[in-house]
């Protein structure tokens, strides 16, 4: 049924044609200004729900401007033609690898062989996130049932945490990753500067849960009750108790945004006291 | 030394203007008159502040629909909660001197209860966590570029609801529900009855107490707020007020050519800043050697460090 949908006849003339009437204006507008200097991007899409991809959609505009002057989109499932892994400097990999999978596992080694930097975007992709729940049995692969955040199979060197991750994070970072690759010294150190608490997460682990609040945060003595984790958690997970963060557990799906977000897990005063100027950078660089 | 009070473009003293205000505040009202200013110009359309149980019981819809029992919260426990009308913001003045999650309703602020423009008061360390969901939006989709304008107070520390329980009730001996307001100054936490009586602990008895969060906290005056604002360095009945953004600076001058506010030069008013960057550095300086302690706490073994 599904391949009869897809090869339907009458469709096809229409659709071709609506394609061409709008590639056209854009391939022009790239001949009137074309920038040299792009960085090469990548996305590598594994099981993941493809919430991340319309995180990244939903940049709106700003995407528009980012492929534009910043990112030679080369391949990627939904938003390019090309789909298949190729050399590139940036790869932004949704999804946690199924290593029952032969073909995701292929293809998380090979983005890990023709990328310059690898970013785990979303919860699944860096913690494993709902995925981690899986025991098999679906249709129509039922014996697919171990799934792993990609940095249980390669390195990993960016972590964009959050189900879905905001499309302003995928925003900063796609900015920052293009400064840290072609931008002025400054630019250079101010792009490594933002970037390294999400490198840091990446060398952290693969593996989070509400409990790393407990654990890490309070535990450690250092919570002081100012409710980003609540405000975090995208399935509402986490209430305050006296002003410390209570977490319903059977509800929590291990996406790792509580613990990201609270100002006591990382912090680094260098990028957030200069807050204003970073925001002012990258709203320039997207006008 | 010279960090201390973070960046700010001016300070000074000041009141507010508002009788009813200055009423129910804590000092000049700066807070709740910088709101009520913000809201009628629609400069925000929301603020998150710190309410309480009476305020939940008359507003229930402006607060988090939570697990709580409302009937079970206590006397001077806080609850945070969106206030959109003047009668709110008064209903919802003053310092409760205990913890209030204020940041956790940052996006649902956005999301069910509809602001485009949000405004949020906070300690030094809420004011972290907001640049930080600005800046690193890892949870808060659409949420950094609606929140238009934060206002910090100055914080010492901060205490769970049990430690002020223990204070107000086995130290000062006093009844939660009788007490019309608590104040630190003048090196005492004070307590004042509703009956008119008043009760001063000093400093020293309400340490054990302090939560311990904040003893690895860097920041006094709220070094990232848009304006940050509180009673030290200014006198009884003023508070001081520190512009620190370019949002805190335009609406500050807003609210200044409408006359919200009474101000003084903070260099003519009795302690002034001196007394401010002194309570700054005893801060930072007691707590980096907390920070430095945590290092080396056990036996080849660090208590960790959040800040890189």
């Amino acid at each position: 049924m599904f391949k009869k949908n897809v090869s339907a006849e009458p469709q096809k003339p229409v659709a071709p044609q609506k394609a061409a009437d709008v590639a056209k204006p854009v391939e022009t507008k790239k001949e009137v200004k074309p920038v040299a200097d792009k960085i090469t991007v990548g996305y590598t899409h594994l099981s993941g729900c493809t919430g991340c991809t319309v995180a990244l959609a939903d940049n709106y505009a700003g995407l528009l401007t980012l492929l534009d002057r910043y990112v030679d989109l080369k391949y990627m499932p939904t938003l390019a033609d090309a789909r298949h892994i190729q050399k590139v400097d940036v790869s932004f990999v949704e999804g946690s690898v199924c290593i029952n999978d032969k073909l995701a596992v292929e293809e998380i080694k090979e983005t890990r062989e023709k990328s310059a930097v690898v970013v785990a975007l979303g919860g699944c992709a860096c913690y494993g996130n709902i995925t981690r729940f899986s025991r098999g049995g679906q249709q129509n692969q039922p014996a697919q049932e171990a799934y792993l955040p990609i940095g249980d199979l390669i390195k990993v060197d960016v972590y964009i945490p959050g189900c879905a991750p905001s499309p302003q994070l995928i925003r900063n970072v796609a900015v920052a990753a293009y400064l840290l690759l072609k931008g002025s010294p400054e630019q250079k150190a101010l792009a490594t500067a933002y970037l390294k608490p999400l490198m840091m997460a990446a060398d952290k682990g693969t593996s989070a849960c509400f409990c790393d609040l407990m654990t890490n945060v309070i535990n450690q003595g250092l919570c002081m009750g100012c409710g980003s984790c609540a405000s975090a958690c995208p399935v509402r997970a986490i209430t305050h108790e006296y002003g410390k963060p209570q977490g319903e557990r059977d509800l929590c799906i291990k996406c790792g945004a509580c613990y990201n977000q609270c100002p006591r897990s990382w912090f680094s005063f260098d990028v957030v006291e200069n807050y204003e100027a970073i925001n002012e950078t990258i709203m320039a660089a997207l006008q | 030394m010279g960090a201390e009070l973070g960046n700010y473009k001016s300070c000074v003293s000041a009141r507010s203007t508002d009788k009813e205000i200055l009423k129910h505040a804590q000092d000049g009202g700066i807070v709740s008159q910088l709101f009520g200013f913000a809201l009628d110009e629609g400069i925000i359309d929301g603020a998150i502040v710190a309410a309480n149980k009476e305020f939940a019981a008359k507003y229930p819809s402006k607060v988090m629909a939570d697990n709580s029992n409302f009937d079970m919260i206590e006397p001077w426990r806080p609850i945070p909660a969106i206030v959109n009308t003047r009668a709110e913001l008064i209903a919802a003045a003053g310092t409760k001197y205990n913890v209030s999650p204020n940041v956790s309703m940052i996006k649902e602020a956005t999301r069910s209860f509809g602001l485009d423009k949000v405004g949020i008061v906070g300690t030094p360390c809420q004011m972290q966590a907001i640049r930080k969901i600005q800046l690193y939006p890892v949870g808060a989709r659409d949420v950094g570029a609606s929140i238009a304008l934060a206002v910090g107070i100055f914080c010492m520390e901060n205490f769970p609801y049990q430690s002020i329980l223990q204070l107000v009730e086995d130290h000062a001996a006093m009844k939660m529900e009788s007490v019309k307001k608590m104040e630190i100054g003048k090196g005492k936490f004070w307590v004042y009855g509703k009956r008119g009586q008043v009760v001063q602990l000093p400093l020293k008895v309400t340490h054990k107490y302090e939560q311990p969060g904040c003893k690895v906290c860097l920041d006094y005056v709220a070094n990232l707020a848009d304006i940050s604002t509180g009673s030290v360095g200014s006198p009884d009945g003023w508070s001081t007020v520190m512009v620190r953004s370019k949002i805190g600076d335009s609406v500050w001058a807003k609210a200044m050519a409408a006359g919200c506010f009474e101000t003084q030069p903070i260099e003519k008013v009795k302690p002034g800043l001196e007394l401010v960057t002194k309570l700054a550095n005893e801060k930072i300086s007691k707590n980096k050697k907390n920070l430095e302690e945590r290092a080396t706490f056990g036996v080849g073994k660090a208590l960790r460090n959040p800040y890189i």
